[in-house]
Order: C-alpha cells, then sequence, then structure tokens
C-alpha cells in the first residue's frame, strides 16, 4: 500500500510540472498586465505542436535535435506571444479589463483553426526523450525516468524565475509592476517594452509546457481548452500573481488528482474545481495571493448608467416592433433563429445585471441558464408537468441554485469571484454529467417539447418574446430602482456605500440571485425551443458566450448585451453555416470588434454620439 | 446473389422505376448532413471525403431516381443543441428531403428525437449509443454503424476463450465508455460466471492522467485489462503503460483500437497482440473493398479510415432506399429502409426491420507492429446481425414505437 501511495505521489508532482509551467505564465502575465490571458493554453498547445515538428524534422533520436527543436519551440511560442500582444493586446490595454479577456478569446478561437489546418487533425504522438526513453525501480514500481526529469523540471524552473526576479533590473520591475504597475510607469520605465517581454516570457513558459509534453502525452487539438480550466483553477488557487503559489497549487491539484484516481475514480471531472471552491471560500485570496493584488480603483472604466434617452427610446421601440412583425414576412427558420437570438436576449442581460450595475464579472452564468432548462426538463420528465408549468419551475431552481452560490460568491471579489462561479458552474455540470439516473448524463434528456399550443414555430416565437420582453424590462426597472442605485453605489465605492448604510454583500446577493432566476428563465425557454437539455447548456463554453454578449454589446447600457446577444450569436450562426473555418473568422471578428469598438458596440455609438453634440456644442458657441 | 451498388442504382433505372418519380421535381435530391466537424476533425475529415466521392460517384452513374444528390454540411461544434437547430434549419430553409450525419452519441440522441417529433427520416451514420435504436429508438431513425453493444458482444466472444479471471477496466467516463463497460461486465459475466472484475477507472474525456491511471490498474493486479479509451486518451494510455510495464503478461481487449484513425497515431507504440475491434484497410482484398479503397485513393491520394467508410456507406444507404421507395417522401423512405439491403465496402447489409440497426459488422484482430507502425492481424470479419440480441429481448430493449 505505501509503494502504491508513494508512485502516486511522484505522479502526481510529474503531472504537476508541466501545469505550473503554464499556470506561472499566466500569473506573471497577469500580475503585470492584468490581462486573464484566455489564449494561454493554446499557446501551450502551440508550443506542443512546433516542438513536434522541429523535433521531427531535426532528428528525434539525436539528443541535441530533441532538446534543440523543444527550445527552438519555446523561441517560437515566446515569438508568438510577441505577436499576440503588439498586433492586439497593446491596443487595447485602456480598454475595460474585461476587453482584453474578449481578445485573447477570439486569439483562441483562430488558433484552434490555424492548429487544424497546419497540423491535420490527426493526435500527434511525439518520440520519447533522448535519455529518458526507459524507467527505472522505484518502490517496487516501474517509474518512467522522464517523469522523474518533469518532477525537477518544475522546482528548478521556480528557482531560475526567483533568481530572475530578485536578482536582475527586469525581474524587479516585473514585481514592482505586479504591485503597482501605475506607479511604475510614473518613475519612467518604458511600459510598453515591459509588457512586451512579460508576454513573451509567459508565453515562452507554457510553450516549455506544451513542448515538454511531447515525450508523454499525445500533442492533440483540444490540450487548450482542457488546459486552460486548469490552469485558472491552478492560478487562482495559488493566489494571483505569486509564482510560489502557483506551484504549490499545481503540485496539490497534481497530487489530489492521483488520489483521487484511487479513492474515486469517477470524480475526476469535478475533483479540481470542488479544490478550488473549498480554498477560495477558507482563502479567498487564495494560497498565498495578497489583497492588493486586486487592482485599485477601475478609475478609467466606471461609467455612468444612464436611462435611454428618447431617440434611444424610439429606436428600441422601433426593433421591437419590428421582431413583433416579423413572422408576417419572413420565413420559418428564420423564425427558429429569432426564437433563439430572443432567449440569448434575456441570458445576456441577466448577466448584465451582475457585470454592468453589480461590477461582478461571472465567469460561470451558464450554471443558471442549465439549472433552468434542466429545472424545465426534470419537471416535465419526473413530475409529467406540461410546459406553463415547467417553465415556472426552471427559475426556481435556478434561482435557488443563484441564492446558495451567490451567498458564497460575493464574500470575494474582481477575478477571485469570477473563478468561485466557473467552479460552481463545473459543479453543477458535473452533477447534470456525472448524475446519469436523474439528468440521463451526457445523452441528456429528450422529449422536452413545448404544449400543443405552443408547437407552431411563430406560436413559441411569441412566447419568447413575450416572456424576453417582460423579463428585461423588468431587469430594466431593477436597474433604475433604488435598488439598482445602491446596488451601483456598491460597485463604484465599497466603503462609501457601506458608510452610508448599505449593506453591499447583501444587495449582490440579492442581484446573484435575480440574475440567476432571470438566467434560469432564459433555460428554460431554451429547452422546450431544442425540445432537449444537455449538460453542454452549463458547459463553460456557454459561460463564455454569455460574457461575450455582453461585452461586444458594451457594458454601460441596458441595451448593450441585448444587442450584443444578437451581434454575436447572429454572427457565430451565420459563419458556422458559411464556412469550414468559422471559428477563425468568428475570432477574427471578436478581436477586430475589440479593438474598433473598445467601449462594445452600444458603447461605441453613445460615445461616438456624445462626441459630434459636443463638437456641435462646440462650434455653435463660437 | 450480392448486388453491387452501383448496379443495383443502375439496374433500377434500367428498370424505369424513375420516370414515376421524375415528375416530383427535376432538382437534385438535397440531403441535410449535421456532424461535429470542427469538434472531432480526426474522424470527421476522412467521412466527408468518402461521403462526397459517394455522392460524385452516383451522380456519374445519372444520380437516384433521375435526379442529382447534392448535400448540404453543417458542423455541430460537438453542441448537440446546435445540431437540432441546424436540422431543423436544413429541414425549413434549405428543404433538403433527407437528414443525416451525428458523431457524438448525444447530438445522435438530440437528431432522433428532432427525427421523430418532425416526422422527418433521420439517417444516423455514427453515433454508438445503443439508446438511439432501442430505449430512445422511433420510426424515423435507423442507425448504419455496429452499436456499442454489438462491438462489445464481439469483444466478448474473444475475452471469454481467455484464461484470464481478473479483469481491469479502463473507459472513458461518458455515455459510450459506460454502456461499453456495462454490456461487456454482462456479457461475459454470462460467458463467464468465474471471472471477477477488481478495478475500475473513467478518466474524463481526452483527459486521462494516464501515469496516475497505469499505476492504480497496476495495483489491482489483474490478469487482463479491458480497454475503451480511444484518441488521444488511448495514446496516452498505451505510452504510459508501456513505460511502466502494465501490459506486460497481461491479455488486453480493446474497444475500436484497431481502426486506423486511432492505431496510426500510436505507430512505433502499438502494443502487440491486443484483442481490438477495427478496420484492417490494407490488408483487406475483398473485391467491393478494393473498388472502394482504390476510388477514394485516386480521389484523395490518401488511404482510407473507418470514416471514410462510414460516410461512403451512408451515402449508398441512402440512395438504395431512395431508388427502392420511389419518392422522397419520408414515410415512403422510412418503409423502405426497413429491411433494406445494400453490398456494402464491407458486404452486405440488412437495416434490420424490427430495431432499424444496419447488420454492417466490424474486424476484430490481435494488434501487430509492422515497420514501426500498428497494423492488425490475424482478423476476421464478424457479422454485426450476429452480435445482436435475440428478437424478444429487442422488443423488451425497444420499448414503444
Amino acid at each position: 500500500m505505501l509503494d502504491l501511495v508513494l508512485t502516486q505521489t511522484l505522479n502526481g508532482l510529474a503531472s504537476a510540472s508541466s501545469l505550473f509551467l503554464v499556470a506561472c505564465g499566466l500569473s506573471i502575465i497577469f500580475g503585470v498586465t492584468r490581462i486573464v490571458n484566455f489564449a494561454h493554453g493554446s499557446l501551450y498547445m502551440l508550443g506542443g505542436y512546433l516542438a513536434f515538428t522541429l523535433v521531427t524534422w531535426l532528428g528525434p533520436a539525436d539528443p541535441l535535435g530533441f532538446w534543440g527543436g523543444v527550445i527552438l519551440a519555446v523561441l517560437l511560442t515566446g515569438l508568438a506571444g510577441v505577436l499576440i500582444e503588439v498586433l492586439i493586446l497593446r491596443r487595447i490595454y485602456q480598454a475595460p479589463e474585461l476587453f482584453q479577456l474578449l481578445a485573447t478569446f477570439g486569439v483562441v478561437l483562430m488558433l484552434q483553426d490555424i492548429a487544424l489546418a497546419t497540423w491535420g487533425p490527426e493526435d500527434k504522438l511525439g518520440p520519447r526523450a533522448p535519455g529518458f526513453r526507459s524507467f527505472v525501480i522505484l518502490f517496487d514500481n516501474r517509474f518512467p525516468s522522464y517523469e522523474l526529469f518533469l518532477i525537477a523540471v518544475g522546482p528548478v524552473v521556480l528557482g531560475l524565475i526567483w533568481l530572475l526576479f530578485h536578482r536582475t533590473r527586469w525581474g524587479v520591475l516585473i514585481r514592482a509592476a505586479t504591485q503597482d504597475r501605475e506607479m511604475v510607469s510614473a518613475l519612467g520605465v518604458n511600459q510598453r517594452l515591459l509588457f512586451t517581454s512579460v508576454f513573451a516570457f509567459g508565453a515562452a513558459l507554457a510553450g516549455l509546457g506544451g513542448a515538454l509534453q511531447l515525450p508523454r502525452e499525445a500533442i492533440n487539438l483540444h490540450m487548450d481548452l482542457s488546459m486552460i480550466a486548469e490552469v485558472f483553477v491552478v492560478v487562482v488557487v495559488g493566489g494571483l500573481g505569486s509564482v510560489t503559489g502557483a506551484y504549490l497549487a499545481a503540485v496539490l491539484i497534481g497530487v489530489l488528482h492521483a488520489f483521487g484516481i484511487l479513492v474515486l475514480p469517477k470524480i475526476t471531472l469535478v475533483l479540481v474545481f470542488l479544490v478550488m471552491a473549498a480554498v477560495l471560500i477558507v482563502r479567498p485570496h487564495g494560497l498565498l495571493g495578497k489583497a492588493g493584488v486586486e487592482p485599485r480603483g477601475h478609475a478609467g472604466q466606471l461609467f455612468l448608467l444612464r436611462p435611454a434617452d428618447g431617440a434611444a427610446k424610439v429606436f428600441g421601440l422601433v426593433a421591437l416592433g419590428m421582431l413583433v412583425l416579423a413572422p408576417l414576412v419572413v420565413p420559418d427558420h428564420v423564425i427558429l433563429t429569432l426564437t433563439d437570438l430572443v432567449i440569448f436576449a434575456v441570458f445576456a442581460a441577466s448577466l448584465h445585471l451582475l457585470m454592468g450595475p453589480g461590477g461582478i464579472t461571472s465567469f460561470g452564468h451558464a450554471a443558471y441558464f442549465g439549472l433552468g432548462a434542466y429545472g424545465a426538463a426534470l419537471a416535465v420528465k419526473w413530475l409529467g408537468s406540461p410546459m406553463e408549468e415547467a417553465l415556472m419551475l426552471a427559475p426556481l431552481m435556478a434561482g435557488i441554485a443563484g441564492a446558495i452560490f451567490g451567498w458564497f460568491c460575493v464574500r470575494l471579489s474582481g477575478v477571485y469571484l469570477a473563478m468561485l462561479t466557473l467552479a460552481f458552474a463545473q459543479i453543477a455540470w458535473a452533477t447534470a454529467f456525472q448524475w446519469v439516473d436523474l439528468t440521463g448524463g451526457d445523452n441528456g434528456i429528450l422529449g422536452v417539447w413545448p404544449s400543443v399550443w405552443a408547437v407552431p414555430k411563430t406560436a413559441f416565437y411569441y412566447l419568447a418574446l413575450a416572456i424576453a420582453v417582460i423579463v428585461i424590462v423588468a431587469l430594466r426597472v431593477i436597474i433604475f430602482a433604488p435598488f439598482g442605485y445602491a446596488l451601483r453605489a456598491g460597485r463604484d465605492s465599497p466603503l462609501r456605500a457601506e458608510a452610508i448604510g448599505l449593506d453591499v454583500g447583501r444587495l449582490q446577493w440579492a442581484a446573484f440571485t435575480i440574475a440567476a432566476v432571470a438566467a434560469g428563465i432564459a433555460g428554460g425557454l431554451f429547452a422546450f425551443s431544442k425540445g432537449s437539455v444537455f449538460p453542454t447548456y452549463m458547459a463553460i463554453p456557454r459561460s463564455v458566450d454569455a460574457l461575450l454578449m455582453v461585452l461586444l454589446g458594451g457594458v454601460q447600457t441596458v441595451a448593450g448585451p441585448v444587442v450584443g446577444a444578437f451581434a454575436y450569436m447572429g454572427l457565430n450562426e451565420q459563419l458556422m453555416k458559411l464556412t469550414a473555418y468559422w471559428r477563425f473568422v468568428l475570432g477574427l471578428s471578436i478581436v477586430l470588434l475589440v479593438v474598433l469598438f473598445p467601449r462594445g458596440l452600444v458603447g461605441t455609438w453613445l460615445y461616438w454620439r456624445a462626441r459630434r453634440e459636443s463638437a456641435a456644442q462646440a462650434t455653435a458657441a463660437a | 446473389m450480392q448486388i453491387d451498388r452501383r448496379s443495383f442504382v443502375a439496374g433500377t433505372l434500367a428498370l424505369g422505376v424513375p420516370q414515376l418519380v421524375r415528375a416530383q421535381g427535376a432538382g437534385p435530391i438535397r440531403i441535410g448532413e449535421v456532424n461535429s466537424y470542427t469538434a472531432q476533425p480526426a474522424f470527421l475529415k476522412p467521412y466527408r471525403q468518402a461521403w462526397e466521392l459517394a455522392q460524385e460517384q452516383i451522380n456519374a452513374a445519372g444520380g437516384v431516381l433521375g435526379r442529382k444528390l447534392e448535400t448540404v454540411f453543417r458542423d455541430d461544434a460537438g453542441k448537440p443543441e446546435d445540431a437540432v437547430r441546424h436540422a431543423a434549419d436544413l429541414a425549413t430553409a434549405e428543404k433538403v428531403d433527407i437528414i443525416a450525419g451525428g458523431f457524438l452519441s448525444n447530438v445522435g440522441l438530440a437528431l432522433a428525437d428532432y427525427a421523430n417529433q418532425n416526422k422527418r427520416l433521420y439517417v444516423a451514420s455514427e453515433p454508438l449509443a445503443d439508446a438511439l435504436v432501442w430505449s430512445k429508438g422511433n420510426r424515423y431513425t435507423f442507425r448504419l454503424r455496429p452499436s456499442t453493444y454489438m462491438q462489445a458482444a464481439m469483444l466478448v466472444e474473444e475475452a471469454a476463450k481467455l484464461p484470464a479471471k481478473k479483469w481491469a477496466i479502463v473507459a472513458p467516463n461518458y455515455e459510450y465508455g459506460q454502456s461499453a463497460v456495462k454490456w461487456f461486465k454482462e456479457l461475459l459475466l454470462k460467458a463467464r460466471p468465474d471471472v471477477t472484475f477488481v478495478a475500475e477507472q473513467f478518466p474524463a474525456l481526452g483527459r486521462i492522467d494516464a501515469g496516475a491511471t497505469v499505476q492504480a490498474l497496476e495495483a489491482a493486479k489483474p490478469e487482463a485489462i479491458f480497454n475503451v479509451t480511444f484518441a488521444v486518451d488511448l495514446a496516452n494510455f498505451v505510452r504510459a503503460g508501456n513505460t511502466r510495464g502494465l501490459f506486460e503478461g497481461r491479455q488486453v481487449v480493446s474497444m475500436l483500437t484497431g481502426e486506423p484513425e486511432y492505431l496510426d497515431t500510436l505507430g512505433a507504440e502499438t502494443p502487440e497482440g491486443w484483442i481490438i475491434t477495427g478496420y484492417p484497410h490494407a490488408d483487406l482484398q475483398t473485391p467491393e473493398h478494393v473498388r472502394f479503397r482504390d476510388a477514394y485513393k485516386a480521389k484523395y491520394n490518401d488511404y482510407p479510415r473507418l470514416g471514410s467508410v462510414v460516410g461512403y456507406e451512408t451515402v449508398q444507404a441512402i440512395a438504395a432506399a431512395l431508388a427502392k421507395a420511389g419518392s422522397t417522401d419520408n414515410e415512403k423512405l422510412v418503409d423502405a429502409f426497413e429491411g433494406l439491403k445494400f453490398g456494402s465496402a464491407f458486404g452486405p447489409i440488412e437495416f434490420r426491420k424490427i430495431d432499424h440497426q444496419s447488420t454492417l459488422g466490424a474486424y476484430v484482430g490481435k494488434s501487430a507492429l509492422k515497420n514501426g507502425k500498428g497494423v492488425m492481424v490475424d482478423w476476421s470479419y464478424r457479422d454485426g446481425g450476429k452480435y445482436l440480441p435475440s428478437d424478444d429481448e429487442v422488443r423488451k430493449l425497444r420499448p414503444a414505437v
């Protein structure tokens, strides 16, 4: 038994190393630039593929060929990092922080198609590493010598980074910028160069993580997203910006994983997220994170949320009128698409309540959408409810979950809060996936069709539209009610809000629950529109969709998320039909939209209008 | 007598059946094909290529019912809800006559449910879930590929002959993995009441922690291992298992491993002597397969994968059903599909009337290394029709249709 425990510990340490390499790159980049680099997993994948090509080309059997290939791959990945930073991110440092996340997500999509086009669809099992082909006998078990090498890589890189950070000027600057980047730039440090070099360094670390996987695992097209989820966990558990924390967290996750397999082999899907939730509840800033790492003051990003003026209201009413009249002129299939878009508008608007007035970023909003869908489907399947009743149960289930999860989430702030919402979403997803008897597992629940009167496409469309209008108007009323103003006070200055007697935590909790209820309504409608529910409804991509819709439309206005939903999901749908490389085109569109409209679509429109008006006033005054 | 598909189509044309239906429309017959192209490219690229090859051949021979075949392809990105949206869009906007496709089981089930709700024919090419034709089976859904049950049954036949009594299992943690394990255990215990299962590992799909998984299996000291992992999980499992000696002195029985999609990735790492299901594309020399392989190679300068066979035969099945029904009317096509017989690259097959499952089989053999590449040896074809439960049992498994 003891030998098994020891061997599993070593296994855990070996997988911890690659996790650490990628995670510390992400953590350093975040520390300095405040960018949550969603594309970090893609850089890891890129490192793997480049190493495969270079090593095969230079000769895998020859040590020089192998290690030379690995080093070249690392450098090239660093270069890719430079390209991403210079071409895209540099242009949007002034935009709200989450916009960079959006842009890096665009890069993820583009790199997926670039990798597919360059390396083809087959998985690439690389050669074994020269000098580490075999195994040693440890604790009566064979243990691959390459895994021992990997175990050593983690601490060695950690030590090198420590030296770099403490013994070089560049390292000191990085630490200084992690503490306070405004101060660093005020002291005359070339920020551009610092940011580019940090991004390249982080990218190279991710590339090293990927390249070192070559002798161990097959390089494949899915390794980007499966890595990024775990790496987020590691970075957050370790504490943002803390390299040592990242190592500790990587070891914790790696070892837990290895033992989870022994004890509860079926729980591996959710184990890491359970750990993350537990750590964040006990230590809100991760194991070694400091409270100060959170960006101080959102000064550049604060915005007022004003009720729409006359022109915008007329515009909105015209748009609604067009939606109402649409079934008279457009064919059936367009009605189906519009139904989806209307439902997604509700979903986006529900997230906007959190992100806009609430100042809470949720990475796991799909949980409530999905729970709403499952609430409806379970009601149909187990209670035999008709559609009307199931649609009432949908928001109830989502709301209860929102109240429970929200109670924990609002205790945190910033990225930590976002990651806790992600953890809860993954736990909900894994429950739907694993509880086969209740939910049908990944095969989902089928036969969730609407009541007879709502079966015609037009009838269901009007039902969805009516509910959507009610929900979105209700959310708007909430935002401009005293509750909404109090929520915004808590977002803009928690201290002052507390001082005038507002219970910020409680307000946020209420907002969280309301947003969950609204998302649940959208989910319930979606279930009946598709006739079935699946765990994919609450998987990470759905949460990302929600974020994209809100950000693309703009958080500054109530109309933003609705416009964003139509723009993003509409674009997505059309592109999927038009081209096999829709991910590349979609990713490129997202990047372009972010660079061109850093305030979101509606926000940019308002900005332009305001500028024109002030210019007109200026000329009038002159 | 074996009817070759081309002569079959030509024959029906010659018989003048189409003249009746030409009036229905002179434009092409449209097929709407929904699949997870971006999510599962390794299987689906060869699939689509062969699909286009088959369509080209049929059209070159004059089409079906005097009309050309035309396919609208859609990518569901692995999401069942997107697949349903595409199906509805294909049916209403593109006015396709037939809906086909699906790789993932949940996508297949979602499409089947859509088909049932809207009374549209759905030809499921690839999804393996047993529920597709049994517990969730419906009048409008037909499946080409041998199901999880059938593939497990083929392997149990071989596993039961092994002396091993202590078995360990490793399977991806989702429906396909769980059903494969369920059937394997049930059928093996029926054949060999003396076996026991000493360890079970369910790594997350695509995310196996190979070293730790291998160690956990090793610790249980099994005599034989049943593997259900595939693609990247399989590659990582095999490499870790080889280095750590997990497979030495142990029999391994493995689902799908002999499919070129997965075997080719293993390359020099291919373990020898595993009992596997798959497709020995290079060594299969029956005239119908050689004809298919040559045509595929000529067009794409590449050898066919199993996905190619599935794509090719789905089009052949649709063409044969159209010719038999003499119409694109979906109700008539469903009737035509029931009991439809045609010649495939693997030999003659039939879509069973009782559960709408085709009798397409698979090859069972052993894995071996040849010139640094993985190959199948000692293989033989297992007719899918022989690895299905008795009709009475099927009726129980397929309750309400």
